[in-house]
């Protein structure tokens, strides 16, 4: 077992062993946006022509989970490794810090994926959702979790107290999220918002995965791709220089 | 023979504070070795230097040869850290911590070392317990179970003593004596001096970032001149001729210093001269401590930095 399997293993362990808190309480918590806002919006509210909106809100929660979670695993994991110490284990490890990157990020994907499956395979056993194309759904739901894994990272080692770590995640992670069309199509939205929007990367990885249940979407699943892709690979570019020169982490 | 630790030139400073300013050090292989020097000299600072846990403002290190920045990896599988710091991932149990430690250096099957470890350290009754559970002491033995996972040709205790009982610390140096009988280099840094003096066969004091003394611990020691007599005397008075020698006075004990053995003849013979008689007679030798206390004080007037 190489050193990458070993701390790949350690991170699924952990989030494992305290799966309630990271596994179930984000699916229970997403079933209940989906049963409160589905009540409230169904006879008011129509994204798409031919979906109802509890249906076209599904993607769009299942994708949000997996993002927070995404994120949650792996700037949990270090920003606790980080403040009581014990990230030294693998600070004097061989481990190279491509190692330690694809390791957290891959931890992430998997959580994420995990959350996700079973918030939709819950909404399965109530509504009807089309599945247009695996693979669009795939390859979003992959490059979202990725994503939102390195800049878990990242924000984990600029973070120095748990406090700061939450300010990123409420302050930054939360509002992206929550602005990204989870909720609604951005067609409906005044024409400046629905310009801003296209600035949020996370519009493109929602709109994307949306387009892969209905096959209709907002923007090119193709220019989506690309964007996201472009995102992913920007974010893991700075998170690698960061473990690379031991930002924060050797001082 | 490629030493086991080189450090070369290096310096360290953290903003206007200079940790570290130019040390120099070799320590060869099979060597049992002692950082010594007051809190905030740059013990630890050199430790995590050639742990790969600081990098260095300027100058090299290398571990058996290896670089610890452009040859990082192969560096790290060379060195074992016993950090000073009780830190412990309160997930997992002691087995899995263990296991998982030896994974990160890429070694399989490896489950009859870490047996050998459990059973040397004492830990055996622990193995299945979450490391959370575990007293200080007992923490302690996993942090030294985990630096000793790899099998470092080269081990390094950063004050493995401090406030841990008799008990593990005898346990623990009897196994470390082991490993050095084995072939592994030694490097620790505490402040019980006698404990340094009975284990380590070199020595180097750092004070402000320098090594103010390299030796041998028995070149250290020789370098005291002289030895003290601690003497109980009836009647209590020491005879006018001793007085130039007198050092102490202490709870009714003379504590008179002599330049060598020979000297102490001449001070029985005064004494019987003077019908003193010697009721109680005890020799002080020069011990680390002293030179320890002495080379501190003499470097005291090194440039403020």
């Amino acid at each position: 077992m190489s050193g990458f399997y070993t701390l790949l293993y350690k991170e699924l362990l952990r989030f494992w062993k305290v799966g309630l808190q990271s596994v179930f309480a984000p699916m229970l918590a997403t079933l209940l946006y989906l049963l409160i806002f589905s009540h409230v919006l169904e006879k008011h509210a129509q994204a798409y022509p031919d979906v109802a909106y509890t249906v076209f809100l599904i993607p769009g929660l299942v994708m949000m989970a997996m993002l927070q979670n995404a994120f949650a695993n792996s700037s949990s994991s270090l920003i606790q490794s980080k403040v009581s110490g014990s990230i030294v284990f693998i600070l004097l490890s061989p481990l190279s810090y491509m190692e330690i990157f694809l390791a957290y990020v891959l931890a992430s994907i998997v959580r994420g994926l995990l959350v996700g499956i079973g918030v939709y395979l819950a909404t399965l056993i109530f509504f009807e959702v089309p599945l247009r194309s695996f693979l669009w759904v795939f390859l979003f739901a992959l490059m979202g979790n990725g994503l939102l894994g390195a800049l878990g990272i990242i924000a984990a080692i600029w973070a120095e107290k748990f406090d700061q770590l939450a300010a990123f995640q409420n302050f930054v992670i939360l509002p992206l999220t929550f602005l990204s069309g989870v909720f609604y199509t951005i067609h409906s939205l005044p024409s400046f918002w629905k310009g801003l929007s296209h600035f949020n990367p996370f519009f493109y990885v929602i709109d994307g995965f949306r387009y892969g249940f209905f096959g209709v979407s907002d923007t090119s699943p193709y220019f989506s791709l690309a964007i996201v892709t472009a995102c992913f690979l920007t974010v893991s570019w700075i998170t690698l220089q960061m473990l690379k020169t031991g930002y924060k982490l050797r001082h | 023979m490629t030493p086991a630790i080189e450090v070369k030139q290096v310096y360290k400073r953290f903003g206007t504070m200079h940790a570290l300013s130019g040390v120099d050090l070799e320590i060869n292989v099979g060597d049992f070795f002692a950082l010594l020097g007051p809190n905030g000299a740059g013990k630890t600072t050199l430790i995590n230097i050639l742990a790969g846990l600081t990098l260095a403002s300027s100058g090299s290190s290398c571990i058996m040869g290896h670089n610890v920045v452009t040859n990082y990896r192969e560096a790290r599988r060379m060195l074992g850290v016993v950090p000073q710091e009780l830190v412990f991932d309160p997930f997992f149990t002691v087995r899995e911590t263990l296991s998982i430690q030896s994974g990160y250096y890429g070694l399989k099957n490896n489950d009859s070392w870490i047996d050998q470890i459990i059973y040397h350290l004492d830990l055996t009754d622990k193995v299945n317990a979450n490391m959370r559970t575990l007293s200080g002491g007992m923490k302690r033995r996993v942090l030294v179970a985990q630096a000793l996972v790899h099998k470092p040709p080269v081990i390094v205790l950063d004050e493995p003593t401090a406030g841990v009982d008799v008990e593990l610390r005898q346990a623990l140096w009897r196994f470390i004596k082991q490993l050095n009988r084995d072939g592994h280099t030694i490097v620790l840094t505490t402040h019980y001096l006698d404990e340094a003096e009975a284990l380590c066969s070199r020595v180097a004091m750092l004070k402000q970032g320098k090594i103010v003394a390299l030796d041998s611990t028995r070149n250290l020691i020789k370098s005291i001149t002289g030895c003290s007599v601690r003497l109980r005397l009836s009647p209590d008075i020491l005879p006018s001729v001793l007085q130039p020698l007198m050092g102490s006075y202490d709870e009714g004990c003379y504590i008179l210093a002599v330049n060598d053995y020979s000297q102490i003849e001449s001070v029985l013979a005064a004494l019987r001269v003077a019908k003193v008689q010697v009721l109680e007679m005890q020799l002080l030798q020069p011990d680390l401590e002293e030179v320890f206390v002495k080379i501190m004080g003499s470097a005291e007037n090194l440039e403020p930095v």
